[in-house]
């Protein structure tokens, strides 16, 4: 909270001497309470929080509410996504798509729900919404296959806590500052996040700032993946001697009891 | 007490895991099973990503082998010729298994295979371990002594050619036999995590027609290489052998396997033959349920 507290500060010395001569377009600052996030053996989630400010030209706020939209997406990765039906009794995956650009995460809140704030046009332009995320199949087949696939995704990452949606998330204080939390799951996948923000008035996005945001493994979760990945053979022996090791000890232990 | 696996990408509760470890090993030493055919549809129910809990329970099952073979060869229960023409097929076994690991994780049915692999074996294994176990036990209800079993090998086995000498199994066959099935338990450890006790003590006393007193020593000596190499290999291809998840997993079933081992000298052969039976014919139960009934979740991610 110090870091929110000295923003503030920060912003009220700054504006004084910027005035009205500046563009007439506000603009965003935006922060975020972690630039990165370290992934521990303890690690069971986090919160993160999106915060920042508007600043209006002049200081002049405008007669219409504006409102904020802000988005932490996660790494987009190609994904091979199957579904199950049922067939000679039993429940195989049947079929599946190739998606190249699925995010391992994405959260979006907003001050209130996006369908109200701007028309279906510019939320796809921007991916705001769950149903707005572009994918790219690799194969164009039925339309209805495919909306059928990201529904299914959608639903399955919003139980596991990987795509989230509160359309009450972002809280503004007196038409200039904002904040918004975001929780992020014990099973995020690592990488570099981008967390976005959107001022939008009048169905219109007025300005779009963004931060970027590391989510990764540190110290012994980090050298244990890096082994794993890496070093194969070193990690694989080591895992052997390790059980060995250990399933000697006990006997060994409990011989002498 | 929360745990972040570092391979698997999530948190565990480390009690939970070590405490099934615990139960596995339990039953392990009671029984004298790799108990690798717990772990890993236990971890799964759990929410580990199969192919993590396949790789890691396979290296629990060597931690869990390793006191078991000591034992065995200081009793001189171990056809070591035999045990070494079991662990050559089993290391070609594995190499076919990775193989098919690949191929069936492009294809999307690895699960699928996984789960029938499991109801077939188990299904067929627990049934006739319970007919043999349901009979002694009546027998001994009786007071009648238990029915002796002739010891011959297969007419299959007969037949192929090339014959070797295993001295300490009293038996006068085609190394192809073991080497065969040696490669079957490979393929089964590599793909279900399991060391493959539970079929490979059958095949060795119907099939071979090995002698009792080699069978298990015999059986846990080629489980232990077995699962060491399907480790290397997981580790070389698939990389989903979870480290912090095997400690865990040993930690707890290193500990349980001298009490369940404590527990099997108090307790009558029969009463535990046909618990086992029971346990094996319960998870074979639970996995075809898995397949039979719509699943939770219709989509999945690769």
């Amino acid at each position: 909270m110090t870091r929110f507290a000295a923003l503030i500060l920060w912003l009220a010395a700054l504006s004084l001497p910027v005035g009205a001569a500046e563009a007439a377009d506000p603009r965003l600052v935006p922060d975020v309470s972690s630039r990165a996030i370290d992934i521990q053996y303890s690690f069971t989630g986090e919160e993160l929080l999106l915060f920042g400010a508007i600043l209006y030209p002049g200081q002049r706020l405008p007669d219409d509410r504006a409102d904020i939209v802000v988005v932490l997406k996660g790494p987009v990765r190609p994904i091979v996504l199957r579904e199950k039906r049922r067939v000679a009794g039993i429940w195989v995956n049947a079929s599946s798509i190739r998606l190249r650009t699925s995010p391992g995460f994405y959260a979006i809140g907003s001050s209130r729900p996006i369908d109200k704030l701007v028309d279906e046009r510019t939320a796809a332009i921007f991916e705001l919404g769950l149903a707005n995320l572009s994918m790219s199949p690799t194969e164009f087949s039925e339309a209805t296959k495919l909306e059928r696939f990201e529904a299914g995704l959608t639903d399955l990452y919003r139980r596991l806590g990987l795509f989230y949606e509160n359309p009450a998330a972002v809280e503004i204080t007196e038409g200039v500052l904002y904040r918004a939390r975001i929780p992020v799951p014990a099973r995020v996948p690592v990488g570099t996040y981008r967390a976005e923000t959107f001022l939008i008035s009048r169905g219109r996005v007025l300005a779009v700032a963004s931060r970027d945001v590391q989510i990764r493994k540190a110290g012994f979760e980090r050298f244990v993946a890096l082994a794993a990945e890496r070093h194969g053979f070193l990690y694989g022996l080591t895992a052997v001697i390790l059980s060995l090791l250990l399933g000697y000890a006990a006997s060994a232990i409990f011989r002498r009891r | 007490m929360d745990l972040y696996l570092p391979v698997a990408n999530l948190s565990v509760n480390a009690l939970v895991i070590v405490l099934l470890g615990g139960g596995v090993g339990f039953l392990s030493g009671m029984f004298g099973v790799g108990g690798g055919f717990l772990t890993t549809p236990l971890l799964i129910f759990y929410g580990i990503p199969p192919t993590v809990a396949a790789a890691s329970a396979a290296t629990q099952v060597t931690g869990a082998s390793v006191s078991g073979v000591m034992a065995h060869l200081e009793r001189d229960g171990v056809d070591l010729r035999m045990g070494a023409v079991l662990v050559a097929g089993g290391l070609l076994g594995s190499l076919i298994g990775a193989g098919l690991f690949e191929l069936l994780t492009a294809w999307g049915q690895i699960d699928t295979v996984i789960s029938i692999l499991y109801v077939a074996l188990l299904g067929t294994v627990g049934t006739f371990m319970g007919r043999e176990a349901w009979g002694s036990f009546r027998a001994a209800q009786a007071g009648l002594p238990a029915p002796a079993r002739k010891r011959r090998h297969h007419p299959m086995v007969a037949n192929l050619p090339l014959r070797w000498r295993f001295y300490r199994s009293g038996l006068y066959i085609s190394p192809l036999a073991p080497l065969l099935l040696g490669m079957v338990g490979g393929v089964l450890t590599m793909l279900l995590g399991v060391g493959g006790g539970f079929i490979m003590v059958p095949a060795m006393l119907y099939l071979l027609g090995m002698g009792t007193q080699v069978v298990v020593g015999t059986s846990l000596f080629q489980i232990l290489f077995v699962t060491i190499a399907t480790t290397m290999v997981h580790a070389l291809t698939t990389g989903a052998v979870d480290i912090v998840l095997a400690a865990l997993l040993l930690l707890g079933s290193v500990v349980g396997a001298q009490f369940g081992a404590r527990f099997a000298q108090k307790a009558r052969p029969e009463y535990l033959r046909l618990a086992l039976a029971a346990i094996v014919l319960l998870v074979a139960l639970q996995m075809a349920a898995g397949l039979f009934i719509r699943p939770d979740e219709i989509y999945s991610v690769q």
